[in-house]
């Protein structure tokens, strides 16, 4: 398989685009997606202080990139959870891009440590609290990455959710009718009171896989290995459910998600009762009075055929 | 060839030579959720794999909440 733009060798296909990439016009396909977001959701500015927040995972090291790579001011925070071994080898990813790479961008990480403030790890306070863990960790992480943006007057605060994260908690709100969250959804959310931090979505044109892709071909050294609070987590459950439909039917995550967005961006228009529209659009059949939007219903439309036509 | 796996670590020995696809089909693996990264270098599905190549097949799903 080539690339469709420089007929070199592929190193991945995207199905839904109908295309595939070497190396090179992969990574240009990934900053252009992330310019893209960050133009139509209006996210900010090259004059914008922006603050990552990374986790040492594959999605918020590559947006830390990207964002340092296409000349935005970024600086990142981590927030070591104390889940033994797995926050230990995430903080060392962090550090050491935050060393080898970030820094020759004059950009800085800072750290803050959950058990330094809270005298103990997250397993430890869910257990206290008598809270699921990840419900537990959002809440200290958003906690944390909003104070953090809002004390030190970073203009936004940039998270490295995706296309199958937005898609996968659609999929969960949709699926429990939880309304009241769609419209906290969107790829830029403002900063609607004092004391909350506008935040931004740059890669939710991205795809997991893609990411993952930018990262492995750009040699972006992240935590492969799954965080051990999160097996079984219904997030995880979508995004497999989705990922089924997405093999058989390309474009399903985007058409799903992307739907949602534009839907959203319509002004609410008087919405017209199903009799009302039947009774505007029907009208009798000539032929057999039945209701139909033609001049002949399709079932007469069908008869008719069948009784002219010569059988094969 | 060996085949590195994660989630939970482990290595499996397929017999090659056979196509990206046809390994992850024959590990039950979906396409969209997973890498083929051989050597260091991402391989397309219709890549053919060697008795002799060193593959991981990466996860790329993650998340909680």
């Amino acid at each position: 398989m080539n690339c469709g733009k420089c007929k070199t060798k592929a190193v991945i296909s995207l199905p839904r685009h109908n295309a595939a990439f070497c190396k090179g016009c992969f990574t240009t396909f990934v900053h252009e997606q992330v310019a893209r977001a960050i133009k139509s959701f209006k996210m900010f500015t090259p004059e914008d202080r922006i603050l990552v927040a990374v986790s040492g995972g594959k999605d918020s090291l590559a947006l830390w990139h990207i964002l340092l790579t296409l000349g935005y001011r970024a600086d990142a925070l981590y927030v070591n959870l104390g889940i033994g071994g797995y926050s230990e080898e995430s903080h060392r990813k962090v550090r050491h891009y935050a060393d080898t790479v970030a820094a020759a961008h004059g950009a800085k990480l800072m750290v803050h440590v959950v058990e330094q403030e809270a005298g103990a790890g997250i397993r430890e306070l869910a257990t206290v609290l008598h809270r699921p863990t990840c419900s537990t960790c959002g809440t200290i992480k958003r906690y944390q990455f909003n104070r953090a943006a809002v004390e030190q007057d970073y203009d936004v605060m940039a998270t490295g959710h995706n296309l199958d994260d937005e898609a996968a908690r659609l999929l969960g709100n949709v699926l429990h009718w939880q309304d009241e969250y769609l419209d906290k959804q969107g790829p830029t959310l403002p900063a609607s009171v004092e004391g909350f931090a506008k935040k931004v979505k740059p890669l939710c044109r991205l795809s997991e896989r893609e990411i993952a892709a930018y990262a492995v071909v750009n040699r972006i050294d992240y935590i492969v290995e799954e965080c051990p609070m999160a097996k079984g987590s219904k997030m995880i459950l979508y995004k497999e459910v989705l990922n089924r439909l997405e093999t058989e039917s390309p474009g399903t995550k985007q058409r799903f998600y992307w739907g949602f967005l534009e839907k959203q961006d319509k002004p609410d228009v008087p919405k017209e009762s199903m009799a009302e529209k039947d009774q505007r659009t029907l009208h009798p059949c000539q032929s057999c009075g039945q209701p139909t939007t033609a001049d002949t219903c399709s079932y007469c439309k069908m008869m008719a055929k069948a009784k002219t036509a010569t059988p094969r | 060839m060996l085949i590195q796996l994660s989630h939970p670590q482990r290595q499996v020995e397929i017999k090659g030579p056979k196509r990206t696809k046809d390994v992850l089909r024959e590990l039950n693996l979906v396409i969209e959720a997973h890498l083929v990264i051989r050597g260091d270098e991402l391989v397309t599905e219709d890549e053919m794999l060697a008795d002799a190549d060193q593959i991981e097949i990466r996860p790329v799903i993650s998340g909680g909440v």
